[in-house]
């Protein structure tokens, strides 16, 4: 199990407690489907995802990334016990959503990127770090449950 | 080979014309010893790499991350070939310094946060996502030779 430091927390929940969920939810998902076009396949019932401006303005990226940031935000809650959090959702993303876990990865490097660009300096390397190994142990929580 | 449209040439071309390499550079190496700690590994006679502060103002790690992104710079100029670009420095890291090409990933992983916090809302997604092809591009081209 991933131990994380009182000062990582620290990083992580500051952080976290600027974050607008619903903005930077799009943005995440939104570039997910911009960089890994391959990812649009899980996302068939969207509509417009031709180019970067139909994902990025799309109704329903933007919904759907502030439900999963929504998620993630369970996972600062719990940073302690992060596969129990996340033990239903993996079942899910494997038994009904078919999603490689590999994509989790993915994700992750997409929520460092635009918590990046938007705290700027703020983002120093060692918030980057404790990020990293937030969005790490997330993307291995949710692949737990894998079979 | 990979092949680099006009549009994603562009998008990397003149964002590198903004970098401060030296500046960039040294961040760049600076976060990778940070948040991925094994890679001081390869730098044991860079003197101090005990904290993150330690890290980011040591003045070998800014003086071989400029040298790192110069060469980086290269790989802009020569986007069509980046094997070639690359034969010699691949055959170094692996005959000489021993690197595991998996840092090469990191390091390109590094460099996109350092420009997305650099550059912020200009680092758009489809910016983001040429500036990623072309970090994995280089990190296969420096791999290449390893045998």
């Amino acid at each position: 199990m991933v131990h994380f430091t009182a000062e990582e927390k620290v990083a992580v929940v500051s952080l976290w407690a600027k974050v607008n969920v619903e903005l930077v939810g799009g943005e995440v998902l939104g570039r997910l489907l911009v960089v890994y076009p391959w990812t649009q396949r899980f996302f068939d019932s969207f509509g417009n995802l031709s180019s970067e401006s139909a994902i990025m303005g799309n109704p329903k990226v933007k919904a759907h990334g502030k439900k999963v940031l929504s998620s993630f935000g369970n996972a600062v809650k719990h940073m302690d016990d992060l596969k129990d959090t996340f033990a239903e959702l993996s079942e899910l993303h494997c038994d009904k959503l078919h999603v490689d876990p590999e994509n989790f990865k993915l994700l992750g490097n997409m929520i460092s990127i635009v918590l990046a660009t938007h705290f700027s300096k703020e983002f120093t390397p060692h918030m980057q770090a404790a990020w990293q190994k937030l969005t790490t142990a997330v993307a291995n929580a949710l692949a737990h449950k894998y079979h | 080979m990979v092949h680099f449209s006009a549009e994603e040439k562009t998008a990397v071309t003149s964002l590198w014309g903004k970098v401060n390499v030296e500046e960039a550079g040294g961040e760049a190496l600076g976060r990778l010893l940070v948040v991925y700690p094994w890679t001081q590994r390869f730098f044991d006679n860079f003197g101090n790499l005990s904290s993150a502060s330690a890290i980011m103002g040591n003045p070998k790690v800014k003086a071989h991350g400029k040298k790192v992104l110069t060469s980086f710079g290269d790989a802009i100029k020569n986007m069509d070939n980046l094997k070639g670009a690359f034969a010699k420095l691949s055959e170094l890291h692996c005959d000489k310094l021993h690197v595991d090409p998996e840092n090469f990933r990191l390091l390109g992983n590094v460099l996109v946060i350092i420009l997305a916090s650099h550059f912020g809302k200009e680092f758009t997604p489809s910016v983001q996502a040429a500036w990623q092809k072309l970090v994995a591009g280089v990190a296969t081209a420096l791999a290449h030779k390893y045998h």
